[in-house]
């Protein structure tokens, strides 16, 4: 048992054999997918174990999402505030615009390497479903993506992107048509087809192995940033900042530096309207601990055990849940985690637009919004690495409409 | 009681060689008056076991009916406690069917596993389905239901393979159910040709009844299950006569209670049917 006040002392010992960070994870599946969930424990250890496994995707990161991406000063944010050196690990660079497509490189490979013939997606900003998209496209598998009808209507240049890209979205109407009503279609596909389909997880929850796959493909923005940093700075940052929704960009970022104990780590949730209304996305500031999905988390959720639908105007944020690493950083203490609001997002998007030239995707921004105040905490000595993992293209409809303007 | 009464309604049932007819209802829906209503109207309507669903904002497992029939129960405002309510109420006029809970873990997890499993045998009920949560997650659950003499029924799929029966048959009882069709609930229909071995396979490694579900939607699918398994369970179908009631604005037990005396009299006299041919 881990205890609550004294963090572990070997991080890559998470998760466990039966997907355990602590008591979080897990594989809460029905009997019907958990030979496939098994099944795909063994194929990625394999694939893990393998170097010509690593040797293909990093021939794909290198030449096809374009890694490694910059770690670059933001000079401009860095007089605004004040405070520490703001660095952006650039991830909102790679081909697709996000850190998603990371990801669903490693598990495409993984999908052929098992002989499964048709890919299954979730999506709720839709970045996560234009990279699956984009992989299937590139390798020729056909591809559906589930998408909320609520997410199809405000992401809609996202949609039309997974189309011309060969892919089928089909909108849930059931719940909220956000992100988690996606995630429930997308298993019950994947229960009713489990022959040929391979779920393509966005995320770093789900049941195991997914948490774990998904955070060691993402920890590639770990592993550059920190030999980024060492080369630009001789020195590792003071903390290192990202927003989570799930929490796959987090941990890529994050995991990598778990060993450094004078790093610290933080994760931006979003607080939506704002935590006290109820109306936000904040599973850990505002949840306790459940079962959604396949594994034991930090959930919305109500007195009898019912999921609440979260709320962001970030549609990549808005999900009631987050990865079970996260959960465990969470309780032991290695991790902190805060929150900003839609309003905080906001103005911090269009400072970054103005300061920087980048104008970043809804997601990141909730992370530029807490930026500043942790730069002066830490003083001009100090640095702070953001990772920047997605671009802002796909929200500039969703903000005109909030600063009253029709394009 | 508790399991006791599962496997005293399967050994009745053995020796008159009659399979079992299980409905499948969601507590609360459309609201709790009328499940009250339905769910006592079923061990007449021929039911020989009954399981009770509990609603759940995110039932994974399930089709269009039984989501639409956990949305009809949530704007009722059921609850897992209330479910409990209900189930004592039925207790009052029933003790001989046996009732299993079928649901997600997250409510349960809620209410804890402790208080849940003692209140429940309190209520009268006999056994647990949870989707959600198979053998390698269920130790916490099954110590608690064990101690409270309550059966986890364990689900076996389509894709359960040999070596994996072994890991499902430990600390099961009362039955096994077989999802006979990989998929959600109510969605496709089960293949008797592929249900036959299977029961007979899952039945020589627990050495428990088999109940087979998830794909039976006539009284003709029904009757051919029961044939070859020990009980035959129908939820969507019946569900969506409550669906169908109240979009006609009929009386929504009485249609919910003739589809389930059809159901049940196809099952009752499968066999009936096979030893006159």
């Amino acid at each position: 048992m881990v205890n609550a006040t004294s963090p572990p002392n070997n991080w890559d010992s998470y998760p466990d054999s039966n997907g355990r960070f602590g008591d979080y994870g897990g594989r809460y599946v029905a009997e019907t997918l958990m030979p496939l969930v098994l099944d795909l424990d063994q194929a990625y250890a394999a694939a893990k174990a393998d170097p010509a496994f690593h040797a293909e995707l990093g021939g794909y990161m290198t030449h096809y999402v374009g890694r490694p991406s910059p770690l670059y000063f933001a000079e401009r944010l860095t007089q605004y505030f004040g405070g520490a050196r703001i660095y952006f690990k650039r991830d909102e660079l790679n081909h697709t615009g996000a850190h998603k497509i990371n990801n669903c490189m490693g598990q495409i490979l993984l999908a052929m390497r098992m002989g499964k013939t048709r890919i299954i997606a979730e999506t709720g900003a839709g970045q996560h479903g234009v990279a699956t998209a984009t992989v299937c496209a590139r390798f020729g598998l056909p591809c559906v993506v589930y998408m909320g009808a609520t997410d199809v209507e405000r992401q809609k240049p996202n949609v039309f992107r997974m189309n011309l890209l060969g892919a089928e979205v089909r909108p849930v109407t059931s719940g909220a048509g956000t992100l988690k009503d996606a995630m429930n279609e997308a298993m019950r596909d994947w229960v009713t087809n489990v022959e040929d389909t391979y779920y393509l997880i966005g995320t770093a929850a789900g049941p195991h192995p997914y948490p774990a796959m998904v955070r060691d493909f993402q920890s590639v923005i770990g592993i550059e940033a920190r030999a980024q940093m060492l080369e630009m700075e001789g020195r590792l940052p003071d903390a290192v900042v990202a927003c989570i929704g799930g929490g796959s960009n987090a941990i890529g970022l994050f995991h990598p530096f778990l060993a450094d104990e004078s790093v610290r780590l933080i994760g931006v949730e979003a607080a939506g309207h704002g935590i006290p209304t109820g109306a936000h996305a904040a599973s850990l500031t505002g949840g306790r601990p459940g079962v959604l999905h396949g594994n034991k988390t930090y959930l919305l959720q109500d007195d009898d055990g019912q999921i609440i639908d979260a709320h962001s105007i970030s549609a990549g944020l808005d999900y009631p849940g987050i990865g079970p690493e996260h959960a465990f950083l969470h309780d032991v203490g290695r991790a902190t985690y805060v929150s900003s609001t839609d309003e905080e997002a906001l103005d911090a998007f269009r400072l970054c637009a103005e300061l920087e030239g980048i104008i970043p995707a809804l997601e990141p921004a909730h992370a530029v919004a807490r930026v500043g105040e942790i730069a002066r905490e830490l003083g001009p000595d100090g640095i702070v690495l953001m990772n920047m993992c997605g671009r802002g293209d796909k929200d500039i409809f969703t903000v005109a409409e909030h600063l009253g303007r029709r394009l | 009681m508790t399991k006791a009464r599962i496997d005293a309604r399967f050994t009745a049932l053995k020796a008159q060689n009659r399979a079992a007819f299980i409905a499948y209802i969601m507590a609360g829906d459309p609201d709790l008056e009328q499940s009250f209503e339905i769910l006592s109207g079923l061990p007449a309507a021929g039911a020989d076991l009954i399981e009770l669903g509990f609603p759940f904002s995110d039932p994974m497992a399930e089709g269009v009916p039984i989501q639409k029939a956990a949305l009809r129960s949530l704007a009722a405002r059921t609850t897992l406690h209330k479910t409990l309510d209900l189930v004592r109420r039925f207790r009052t006029g029933d003790q001989a069917t046996p009732i299993i809970l079928m649901g997600y873990l997250n409510p349960l997890m809620t209410y804890g596993f402790e208080a849940f499993a003692t209140d429940a045998a309190e209520a009268g009920v006999d056994g647990c389905i949870i989707v959600d949560c198979p053998p390698e997650e269920a130790d916490p659950l099954a110590d608690a239901l064990d101690a409270s003499g309550v059966a986890l029924i364990r689900l076996t799929a389509p894709t359960t393979d040999d070596a994996r029966l072994k890991v499902v048959a430990r600390r099961t009882s009362g039955f096994v159910y077989y999802v006979s069709v990989a998929g959600v609930t109510g969605a496709k229909s089960a293949d008797v040709g592929s249900v036959a071995p299977a029961v007979v396979r899952v039945r020589a490694a627990t050495g428990l009844p088999v109940a087979v579900g998830f794909g039976i939607k006539t009284p003709e699918g029904a009757a051919a299950v029961a044939r070859v398994a020990d009980a035959a369970v129908v939820g969507s179908a019946l569900v969506e006569e409550i669906a169908f009631a109240l979009a006609a604005h009929e009386g929504v037990a009485s249609k919910v209670l003739v589809k389930a005396s059809r159901l049940a009299d196809a099952v009752h006299a499968a066999r009936l049917a096979d030893s006159a041919v």
